[in-house]
């Protein structure tokens, strides 16, 4: 069974009389280990794809299934529960909690979404910081942080819960070509270690290098799939 | 819970300034609510306690309708020495009285052999007086505190007339008055003493023994005006007066109608259209300080959702429950209330110890009120219930918006 199976899902949205089709009537099958890149340019609905996968949205049309649950059929708090559960997810800035340290932030999803008990989640907190090599800074907060040592701080907090899936919006976007090359080696490295699976929404050349299998968008048709 | 709230306390310190800002005005409301209180309260109880304990008792029983012409002080609105005896037997079963004590009360002459005034008298049994009003003996303010209150033969007079009449302790005073049948007698007494004024109706009596009142009203039994009544707890006194209404009521004539009214100090004096007005006070102080705890925990709690939509679209969009984000804002708004009630509350008692290391002395009418506040901790407990109350309150509104917060809007705003 594949871990993501969309069919002719469509996502509309109306502002007054108008409709605009944000995606049209794409469907597509992601197997559990990918990884994998949604590009095309600005407005293509590579971002509209990624938040229908990611349970943060519903298509006007269609079936999504992710993991084999129909994802549509979701309310608010059943969908929140089902990205706590299953999914994790890297955004273009960071957005790590302020007030948090590192290691706090890491912690966050399994403290307040996981409900982990505290021996757990330490070791599972600290396995994470190791693994994405921050667990000398987990003490600093994120104003204390380079631009790609969030991002690491956000790869591990993606994965500290272990989804299965993890989304990632455009997670180069703010960061220099290096730094940028490092985290994408980082998450390829830890789909390696712990099998997750990452989908990518990205135009960044760096990443469909990177990914193993590329999905063209354009004005929100899927029109070319690439596998490296 | 623990981590929510901990996680509440991080944020609020994030913008510690505004904070602390909030918390201070929440604290200023809460001193100022339970200065007023302990203020107000302790006028309050000065007031009544000398209007209780010097003159009025807590409750007083007259014949009906000697109350509506008490101004007249009339001499046929008496009860008498048979029902004064099933009176006593009535009060004898309610274990809530601590007192009683049987006045005559008349109006006569007053002279000084030399000038003629009026006054109201009080014949009372000295003993039985002291224990239902035991703050008159405090209102000696020259004779001496000591002793009989006032003994056979002896006149305690209000300063008023010791002043205008210039008479002073130790002076021989005539005292004339004219009995029920319409016939005047008159007496020779001797001042014992002095007494300031007090607030209320009977401020300006004088008191001599009740055996001298009957002598000059030439009565032959024992008769009373009125029976003033001490309780041994005065926050008793709705109940006592309930029951002991309903006691009197049985107590009738030979028609079978009741002959007796009870009425408590509250019906007696004025000043409890005073002590009304200063619990509506309280109760307006109360609304404005809820206002305040509101509209400035609101106000900073719109502000926090307003200025962190991204962070809960974040949070959201990694999973966590509404409800939880829900709690993340509530806990803000609870430990804002909590923090300006601890401290407002520390401050309170604070001053209101302080207060009481220095007391405050104010002028009221010819006398001086001391003001002792006290704080109970019933109302340090509403107080600050109320304010953490409504600090929750004013933050569920915004908390409620944050937690239905579009993850994907939220995560776009910029």
């Amino acid at each position: 069974m594949a871990l993501v199976e969309a069919t002719s899902i469509s996502k509309i949205y109306r502002s007054g009389d108008v409709e605009v089709a944000a995606l049209w009537d794409v469907s597509l099958s992601i197997e559990a280990g990918e990884f994998l890149a949604f590009v095309g340019p600005s407005g293509s609905g590579k971002s509209t794809l990624l938040n229908l996968v990611g349970c943060l949205d519903h298509p006007s049309k269609g079936s999504m299934k992710v993991m084999g649950t129909d994802v549509t059929a979701l309310d608010r708090n059943a969908a929140a529960a089902f990205r706590g559960e299953h999914l994790g997810f890297v955004f273009q800035e960071f957005n790590l909690v302020p007030v948090l340290s590192a290691y706090e932030n890491v912690e966050y999803p399994l403290l307040m979404v996981r409900s982990w008990p505290p021996e757990k989640r330490h070791a599972q907190v600290m396995k994470l910081l190791k693994a994405v090599g921050m667990g000398e800074l987990a003490h600093k907060r994120p104003d204390q942080l380079s631009g790609g040592q969030k991002q690491r701080i956000a790869v591990a907090r993606a994965l500290v819960s272990e989804p299965q899936v993890v989304l990632a919006d455009e997670p180069t976007a703010n960061l220099d070509h290096d730094t940028a090359n490092k985290v994408i080696a980082l998450m390829k490295h830890m789909r390696d270690e712990f099998g997750t699976t990452f989908i990518f929404s990205t135009h960044d050349s760096k990443i469909m290098e990177a990914a193993e299998r590329v999905l063209l968008l354009e004005d929100g048709r899927l029109i070319k799939e690439q596998k490296s | 819970m623990m981590a929510t709230l901990k996680l509440s306390a991080r944020n609020l310190m994030r913008y510690h300034r505004r904070t602390w800002l909030t918390a201070g005005l929440i604290t200023i409301g809460v001193v100022a609510m339970l200065l007023f209180v302990s203020a107000a309260g302790s006028f309050k109880q000065v007031m009544i306690g000398q209007i209780t304990d010097s003159l009025l008792g807590h409750l007083q029983v007259h014949r009906k309708g000697y109350v509506a012409s008490v101004d007249n002080l009339p001499l046929n609105l008496n009860v008498g020495a048979k029902m004064i005896e099933r009176i006593k037997t009535e009060l004898k079963a309610e274990s809530d009285i601590a007192a009683v004590s049987i006045r005559l009360k008349l109006g006569a002459m007053f002279s000084n052999f030399s000038e003629t005034t009026s006054i109201r008298l009080n014949g009372i049994d000295p003993t039985a007086e002291d224990a239902a009003a035991p703050g008159l003996r405090t209102r000696i303010i020259d004779g001496g505190r000591e002793g009989s209150l006032v003994g056979p033969g002896q006149i305690l007079i209000p300063d008023l007339i010791a002043k205008g009449m210039k008479v002073k302790v130790g002076d021989t005073v005539v005292l004339v008055a004219t009995n029920r049948d319409g016939s005047v007698n008159g007496k020779n007494f001797t001042v014992r003493g002095v007494l300031e004024p007090v607030t209320g109706p009977g401020g300006r009596d004088g008191y001599v023994h009740e055996d001298d009142a009957r002598e000059l009203l030439r009565m032959e039994e024992p008769e009373a005006m009125e029976i003033a009544i001490r309780l041994h707890d005065l926050a008793k006194l709705d109940k006592v007066e309930a029951s002991l209404a309903e006691r009197l009521e049985k107590l009738t004539n030979k028609d079978g109608k009741p002959v007796l009214e009870l009425h408590s100090w509250k019906a007696l004096s004025p000043f409890a259209n005073i002590a009304g007005m200063i619990d509506l006070m309280t109760l307006f102080i109360r609304i404005m300080l809820v206002a305040i705890v509101l509209v400035s925990v609101m106000n900073v709690m719109l502000m926090a959702v307003y200025e962190r939509i991204r962070e809960i679209g974040t949070l959201a969009a990694i999973g966590t429950p509404p409800r939880r984000i829900l709690g993340l804002y509530v806990g803000e708004g609870l430990l804002l209330g909590l923090i300006g009630a601890a401290v407002g509350v520390a401050v309170s008692l604070a001053v209101v110890a302080l207060l009481n290391m220095y007391p405050l002395q104010f002028p009221f009418g010819r006398q001086f009120i001391t003001l002792a506040p006290t704080l109970s901790v019933a109302e340090v407990v509403t107080v600050a219930v109320l304010v953490v109350g409504m600090a929750v309150l004013a933050s569920l509104q915004p908390a409620w918006r944050a937690s239905r917060m579009d993850p994907i809007q939220a995560l776009r705003h910029v």
